[in-house]
C-alpha cells in the first residue's frame, strides 16, 4: 500500500512531522513503511517563468534567447526548445539549482543533475527551461506536456511568475509505501491508513462527510438487483448517474491519482479509481443502456461459458466464478474485471455505478482459476467490509455532484439480506496488562482505544469494534491495539519465571553429532541437497523398473519435474554434489550430509510417510573402499556398536558389482558401502572412482552406546603369532578372520590382518594372506604349549577349508 | 712407586684432555685401566712393595684410578655433547616450509549457525525436539489458527502431496504437536527442513531451515519474550547488539512482532548490508493465540506462551556475508572449506 503524504493530510491536517519521524513512527504502531520516495528529491530552485520576450541566437539557428519573467526580475535564458513562445508560462530551473533526469537520456541520476548559469555560443544563459522528465516525471501522468520540448503550463493554470513549480504540478509530495499485513484489510485505503496516522500521531482524524444532493427520481424505476448466491455477495449497492459529461477530472483529483501512479482516463473512470484508493472498495460503473431489461442479477456462472472481459480477452468460467449478469447476458466477472459489452464509453448517457461486496477466498481462487488479477480482485481478495460499500458508492456520486459529470438518481439499491453488526467484546484490562507483562492504566487503554474508533460502554464494560476492523476479535487482539500504542519498545523485558526446565537434545542428534566429528575428522565435509528430485534419478542409479525405491511420494504442484518426488534414495544429492566438484576440478572432494528419505507405507498417500535419517558419505579423488570403510569403522567404534560386518554382495545396481557390501549388525541393515558403477558415474558426469557409504541412522542410533567400563591395563605379557597362508583368491578375508576368532580361545587378544599379497610367488588365483595373533591372559604368564595349542587349533580348523600354512 | 704413579696419572689426564673422539678415549681407559694396563701392573706388582707400605700405595693406587675415571667421564660427556651439537647443526630444517596439512573436513556453515543456536537456548533450559517435514495440513495449518481457505495458506506457496498431506511450510507444526501432548510447562526448540514454491534465487529456495522455539507457562508475557529475544541477540550476535520489536501479523500469534536487531556490520550506523537503516530483520515472534492453545486443548485462561521463528538460511547468511543462498546447497568444497 502506498499513500501520498498530501492526501493523508487531507484528513489528518493537524500532521507535522518530519518524513524520517513519520516512517520511524508508523513502522513502531506496526504500518511497517518499507520505502518511501520524495518526489520533488532531486528538484531545486524551479520556479515559474513567464517568457516576455524571444529572440533568435546570432550566432545559432536553433537557439533562442528569451527574457522571462521570474516575477522579481527578468531573466535571460537560451534555449533550444521548439514548442515556446511568447507568453508561455514553464517551469525554470535557476543557477545552482538541480533537476531530476537529463532531456533525452534514460540514465538514472540518483542525485539529480546540478544546473549553472553559462553561456550557449557566446550569449549568457540564466537557467533551463524544464521538460516533464526532466522533472522526473512523465507524460503518462502530464499529457498536456509536448512530447518533446519544455513543459507548459495550461492556459488556465492558477500560475504566476516566480511561483514554485514543483508545487504548482503537484510534484512536492513524499509517497510511503508500507507492507501491510494480511489482516488489516482497513489499511488497504487511505482512509484507513489516514486513520493510523491520526491514531499513531494522535491527532484528530476528519474522514469525508459524504452528502448525496442528488434529483428525486427514483434508482428503482432505473434497475433492477436480484442476488442470487448471497453465500458469494453478501451487499450489492447499486446508484445511478444520468445526463453523464464525460470530461477531465479536476486537477486535485488528478494529482492525488498520479502520486499514486495511476493515470488520469476521464472523470467517470478516475472517480472509480480515486473511490478505490480512498476507500479501499472497488467500483465497477457499466452503461446502463447495455445493461437488457435493466436488471442485474448476481449469479455463479455455468461450466464451460465463456466471456470477453472490457480488455478484449475471452475468459473461460467455471460454476465457482460469479458474474455480474443483466437480463439476457453476462456484463461483468465479479469483482474481477467489467465486460466489453458493458463498459463506458465516450458516448455514454447513464451510468450504473456497482459497490458490492465479493467472497474473498472465492474471488481469490476464481481470479487464479482464470488467470486474471487486478486491482479490483486483490481487495476483495483481502475480504472486505460490506458496511463500505454505501459509504464508498455515496461517496463517489458526491464526487460526481461536485465535478458536474452528472445527475444523480435518487435513491440507493441496496442488497444486503444479512447486514454484518459490530462485534461487543468485554473490556478487560487486567488480562491484556496480564498477557504483556505491563501495568497500563484503563484509562490510557481507553484512551488508545477511542483513536481507533473503537465505542467504549460504560454500562456494561464493553468495547463496539466498528465492522472495518474485522481482525478484532478477543482478548488478544486488544491486548495487542494496547501494546501497538503503548510502544512494543516501552514494555518492559523480563524472562520467564515458574518452574525450571532441562535443557537438552534428543539421543538420536548427539548420535549424529558425533558422527559429523568423525566425518569431518576423516576429511569429508557437510553438504547439504534437497529432499525433493526428479523421477529421473532412478534410471540414473540404474534401479530396476520394479524397484521398491521407485515407490516414492509425488508432489502435487512441485517447481517442475525436477524438484517433483520425495526422495527414497538419499544418494542423488552427495552424488549431484561430488560432480559438482569434480566437473569445477577439485582434486579432491569428499562430502557427507544428514537427511531424510521419505517411504510411503502405501500410495497413494494416506497417512504420513515414514521419514528415515539418513547419512551418505561420498568421496573421490583420494582414497579407495577400504579408507571409506576405515571411516564407518570409526564411526561404529567411537559409538560402541561392535560386531558390524561387511557381507560382500553384488546386488546393488549404482555400485561396482565387485566392490559393493551391505553393513549389517545381524540381521539389521545398517547400510550399504561401495564403490559408484562407473556407468552411474556417467551419468552423472563424475568420470573419477568414487566411493560412497549410506548409513541408516535409526539403527545405529538404536545401537549406539557411550556406557563404558573400565577394564583394567594388561598386566602380563603378550605372545606374538603370525601366520602366513595361501588361499584362492576368491576367498575371503574375512572368513578367515572369523575362524582364527573362533578357535583361537579365550586368550587370543587380537588378529590383525597385515599382508595380503598375489603375484607369481604364490601361483595364478591364490594369494597369500598373513594375519598376525596376539595372545595374552588376565591373570598370569602365558605358557608357550598354551599358545602352540591355541594356534594348533587355529591351524586345525583352516587345514579343514584346504588353507595351508605358507612354508 | 708414588713418582711412578703419579707419573702415570699426569701421562693419562693430559692424554684424556687432549681425546677428540669416544674411541680414543676408550683406547686410553684400555692402556691405563685395562687388564694389561699400565695402573694394573702396578697393582699386580704390589707384591714387591714392603707390607706395611700396601696400605698406602694400594690408597695412591685407587685415588688415581678415581681420578683417571673422573676424567674419562667427564670428558666422555662433554665429547658426547659436542658430537650431539653437531649432528642437531647437521639436522637443521628450512622451518618456513608450510606444515603438513591432514585432509580435513568442514562443518555447513548453516549447521554451524544451527548449532551455535541451539547452544544458546539449551543453556536457557530449552529442549531440542524435532518433527515429521512431510506433514498433515491439519498440524501446518488448521491447528496453527489457518483455516481452509486462509489467504496466509496462499502466501506461503505450499506444495501439497493431497488435500490432507503436504511439505510443512514452517516449523511451527512441531508446537501443536508438542502442545497437544500437553506436558506442561513447554519449552522447546524445534529446528528442520521446510519447504515453500519459492524459485531458486540469490535470496529464495524451495527448501530451507527454520528454528522455532516454543514456551508455554501459567503467566508468560511479552515482556518474557522481550527478555528472552534480547538475551538470545546479545548472545548470538555480540553484547552491543540492540533489538527492536515491530508489531507484525501472524495467524498463529496475537499480539505479534517481528525483530530487527543492530547491523552487527555497521553496529547501527547503517552500510550496505542493512541497506542503510542499521537494523537488520532476523525473526517474526508473539504471544501464542489464545485459539492455537485452546485448539491444542490448553487452557488459554491459565496458561499463555510465546512463539518465535527464525529462518537459518537467513542468519547464516549474515552472519558469514555469503551473497547468495544457492552456495549453500551446491556444497563446492571451496566454499565448504572456509568455515
Amino acid at each position: 500500500m502506498n499513500t501520498p503524504i498530501s492526501w493523508i493530510k487531507a484528513y489528518v491536517p493537524d500532521l507535522d512531522v518530519d518524513i524520517q519521524e513519520f516512517v520511524d513512527k508508523m513502522t513502531l504502531s506496526g504500518s511497517h513503511v518499507e520505502n518511501y520516495e520524495k518526489k520533488d528529491k532531486n528538484l531545486e530552485k524551479i520556479v515559474v517563468g513567464k517568457i516576455e520576450t524571444m529572440e533568435q541566437h546570432p550566432d545559432a539557428d536553433k537557439l533562442v534567447v528569451c527574457q522571462v519573467n521570474v516575477g522579481t526580475e527578468n531573466l535571460q535564458i537560451v534555449t533550444g526548445a521548439k514548442n515556446v513562445k511568447v507568453g508561455d508560462m514553464i517551469p525554470l530551473v535557476l543557477d545552482g539549482g538541480k533537476v531530476a533526469a537529463a532531456h533525452g537520456d534514460d540514465t538514472e541520476y540518483p542525485e539529480g543533475i546540478k544546473i549553472k548559469k553559462g553561456k550557449l555560443r557566446g550569449i549568457e544563459s540564466n537557467g533551463m527551461m524544464c521538460g516533464i522528465e526532466e522533472l522526473g516525471s512523465s507524460r503518462d501522468f502530464y499529457p498536456e506536456a509536448p512530447e518533446d520540448g519544455v513543459y507548459v503550463f495550461p492556459t488556465d493554470s492558477d500560475v504566476k511568475p516566480g511561483d514554485d513549480a514543483v508545487k504548482a504540478l503537484g510534484l512536492d509530495d513524499t509517497v510511503v509505501e508500507y507492507e501491510i499485513t494480511s489482516n488489516r484489510v482497513d489499511c488497504f485505503s487511505m482512509i484507513g491508513m489516514a486513520r493510523e496516522v491520526a491514531a499513531t500521531f494522535n491527532k484528530p482524524f476528519y474522514p469525508p462527510v459524504v452528502e448525496v444532493k442528488a434529483n428525486d427520481k427514483d434508482v428503482n424505476d432505473f434497475i433492477k438487483v436480484t442476488v442470487e448466491d448471497t453465500d458469494l455477495c453478501t451487499r450489492y449497492c447499486a446508484r445511478v448517474v444520468e445526463n453523464i459529461k464525460i470530461g477531465p477530472s479536476p486537477k486535485w483529483m488528478q494529482d492525488r491519482l498520479k502520486a499514486m501512479g495511476i493515470r488520469s482516463i476521464n472523470n467517470l473512470v478516475d472517480i472509480t479509481n480515486y473511490i478505490m484508493e480512498e476507500y479501499g472498495q472497488p467500483m465497477h460503473a457499466f452503461d446502463l443502456d447495455t445493461i437488457a431489461n435493466r436488471e442485474i442479477i448476481v449469479k455463479r456462472a455455468k461450466d464451460g461459458e465463456t466471456f470477453t472481459t472490457l480488455d478484449g480477452q475471452e475468459r473461460k468460467l467455471d460454476s465457482g466464478v460469479l458474474m455480474i449478469c443483466d437480463g439476457e447476458k453476462e456484463v461483468a466477472i465479479a469483482g474481477i474485471m467489467g465486460g466489453e459489452n458493458s463498459m463506458i464509453t465516450d458516448n455514454v448517457k447513464t451510468v450504473l455505478f456497482e459497490a458490492a461486496c465479493f467472497d474473498g477466498t472465492n474471488t481469490r481462487l476464481a481470479s487464479k482459476r482464470i488467470g486474471l488479477q487486478t486491482d479490483s480482485s486483490f481487495k476483495f481478495t483481502k475480504g472486505l467490509d460490506p458496511n463500505n460499500a454505501i459509504e464508498a458508492i455515496n461517496r463517489a456520486c458526491q464526487l460526481v455532484e461536485e465535478m458536474g459529470c452528472g445527475d444523480v438518481v435518487g435513491g440507493v439499491v441496496d442488497v444486503y439480506p444479512n447486514p454484518v453488526e459490530p462485534k461487543v467484546l468485554p473490556f478487560e484490562p487486567e488480562r491484556y496488562n496480564a498477557l504483556l507483562g505491563t501495568d497500563i492504566s484503563k484509562e490510557d487503554m481507553l484512551e488508545y482505544f477511542k483513536r481507533l474508533d473503537l465505542v467504549y460502554n460504560d454500562a456494561d464494560n464493553t468495547l463496539i469494534i466498528p465492522t472495518f476492523r474485522q481482525d478484532l476479535g478477543c482478548m488478544a487482539d486488544l491486548a495487542e491495539e494496547v501494546a501497538r500504542f503503548y510502544g512494543y519498545d516501552n514494555i518492559p523485558v523480563s524472562l520467564p519465571k515458574g518452574e525450571a526446565t532441562v535443557g537438552k537434545k534428543p539421543f538420536n542428534q548427539r548420535v549424529e553429532d558425533i558422527a559429523r566429528e568423525i566425518c569431518e575428522r576423516n576429511g569429508f565435509s557437510g553438504g547439504m541437497s534437497y529432499s525433493f528430485e526428479s523421477p529421473k534419478v532412478f534410471d540414473k542409479l540404474l534401479l530396476p523398473e520394479d524397484a521398491k525405491e521407485r515407490e516414492a511420494i509425488v508432489i502435487s504442484n512441485p517447481l517442475g519435474e525436477d524438484f517433483s518426488i520425495m526422495r527414497t534414495v538419499s544418494l542423488n544429492g552427495v552424488l549431484t554434489s561430488l560432480a559438482t566438484n569434480y566437473n569445477r576440478r577439485n582434486k579432491v572432494a569428499r562430502l557427507y550430509e544428514f537427511g531424510n528419505i521419505y517411504l510411503p507405507k502405501a500410495l497413494p498417500l494416506t497417512e504420513l510417510p515414514e521419514e528415515k535419517m539418513r547419512l551418505t558419505m561420498g568421496m573421490y579423488g583420494e582414497g579407495d573402499f577400504f579408507t571409506m570403510k576405515g571411516v564407518v569403522e570409526e564411526l561404529f567404534d567411537k559409538l560402541g556398536v561392535v560386531g558390524i560386518e561387511c557381507e560382500p554382495t553384488s546386488e546393488i545396481p549404482y555400485l561396482h558389482p565387485g566392490r559393493q557390501a551391505y553393513l549389517k549388525k545381524g540381521k539389521l541393515d545398517i547400510g550399504v558401502i561401495g564403490q559408484i558403477h562407473p556407468e552411474v558415474g556417467d551419468n552423472y558426469n563424475l568420470k573419477a572412482e568414487a566411493y560412497v557409504a549410506v548409513l541408516n541412522m535409526e539403527v545405529l542410533t538404536m545401537l549406539a552406546s557411550f556406557d563404558r567400563k573400565y577394564e583394567g591395563i594388561a598386566k602380563f605379557p603378550a605372545s606374538t603369532r603370525d601366520l602366513s597362508m595361501v588361499m584362492d583368491k576368491s576367498m575371503f578375508v574375512g572368513q578367515i578372520a572369523h575362524v582364527i576368532q573362533k578357535n583361537a580361545g579365550k586368550i587370543l587378544e587380537s588378529c590383525e590382518l597385515f599382508d595380503v599379497y598375489e603375484g607369481e610367488q604364490v601361483g595364478e588365483g591364490k594369494k597369500s594372506v598373513a594375519f598376525s595373533l596376539i595372545f595374552r591372559a588376565k591373570d598370569r604368564n602365558l605358557e608357550s604349549a598354551e599358545v602352540d595349542k591355541a594356534v594348533d587349533k587355529v591351524l586345525g580348523a583352516l587345514k579343514e577349508m584346504g588353507i595351508e600354512l605358507r612354508a | 712407586m708414588k713418582e711412578k704413579l703419579e707419573a702415570i696419572k699426569a701421562e693419562a689426564l693430559a692424554k684424556i684432555e687432549s681425546a677428540n673422539d669416544l674411541d680414543a678415549l676408550n683406547d686410553i681407559k684400555v692402556a691405563v685401566l685395562g687388564k694389561k694396563g699400565e695402573l694394573t701392573a702396578v697393582l699386580k706388582s704390589m707384591k714387591d712393595v714392603p707390607a706395611e707400605e700396601r696400605p698406602m700405595v694400594g690408597q695412591m693406587v685407587n685415588d688415581a684410578r678415581t681420578a683417571i675415571e673422573e676424567k674419562l667421564e667427564e670428558k666422555k660427556t662433554s665429547i658426547a655433547r659436542l658430537l650431539r651439537t653437531e649432528k642437531m647443526k647437521r639436522e637443521t630444517i628450512d622451518v618456513t616450509l608450510p606444515g603438513k596439512k591432514n585432509l580435513r573436513g568442514h562443518r555447513h556453515p548453516n549447521q554451524i549457525a544451527l548449532e551455535d543456536l541451539e547452544r544458546v537456548f539449551i543453556g536457557m533450559g530449552y529442549e531440542v525436539v524435532e518433527g515429521p517435514e512431510v506433514e498433515y495440513d491439519r498440524y501446518n495449518f488448521e491447528l496453527l489458527n489457518i483455516p481452509a481457505n486462509h489467504p496466509a495458506k496462499d502466501e506461503q506457496d505450499t506444495f501439497y502431496i493431497n488435500k490432507e498431506i503436504l511439505l510443512r511450510t514452517q516449523t511451527s507444526p512441531v508446537q501443536a504437536r508438542i502442545m497437544e501432548k500437553g506436558n506442561l510447562p513447554i519449552r522447546i526448540l524445534s529446528a528442520g527442513r521446510v519447504f515453500r514454491s519459492d524459485e531458486v534465487d540469490a535470496t529464495h529456495s524451495p527448501s530451507f531451515h527454520q528454528v522455532e522455539g516454543l514456551v508455554v507457562d501459567k503467566n508468560i508475557t511479552f515482556a518474557d519474550l522481550k527478555g528472552t529475544l534480547e538475551q538470545f541477540a546479545k548472545e548470538f550476535f555480540g553484547e552491543k547488539t540492540k533489538v527492536k520489536f515491530r508489531p507484525h501479523h501472524f495467524p498463529f500469534t496475537e499480539p505479534s512482532a517481528e525483530v530487527d536487531i543492530t547491523c552487527f556490520k555497521c553496529g547501527g550506523k547503517g552500510c550496505r548490508m542493512c541497506k542503510g537503516s542499521g537494523w537488520i530483520e532476523i525473526l517474526g515472534c508473539g504471544m501464542v493465540h489464545p485459539n492455537v492453545l485452546e485448539m491444542c486443548g490448553i487452557d488459554s485462561k491459565e496458561y499463555q506462551g510465546f512463539a518465535f521463528g527464525i529462518g537459518l538460511e537467513r542468519v547464516t547468511l549474515l552472519k558469514y556475508e555469503i551473497d547468495d543462498m544457492r552456495l549453500l546447497y551446491e556444497n563446492d568444497v571451496r566454499f565448504l572449506n572456509q568455515f
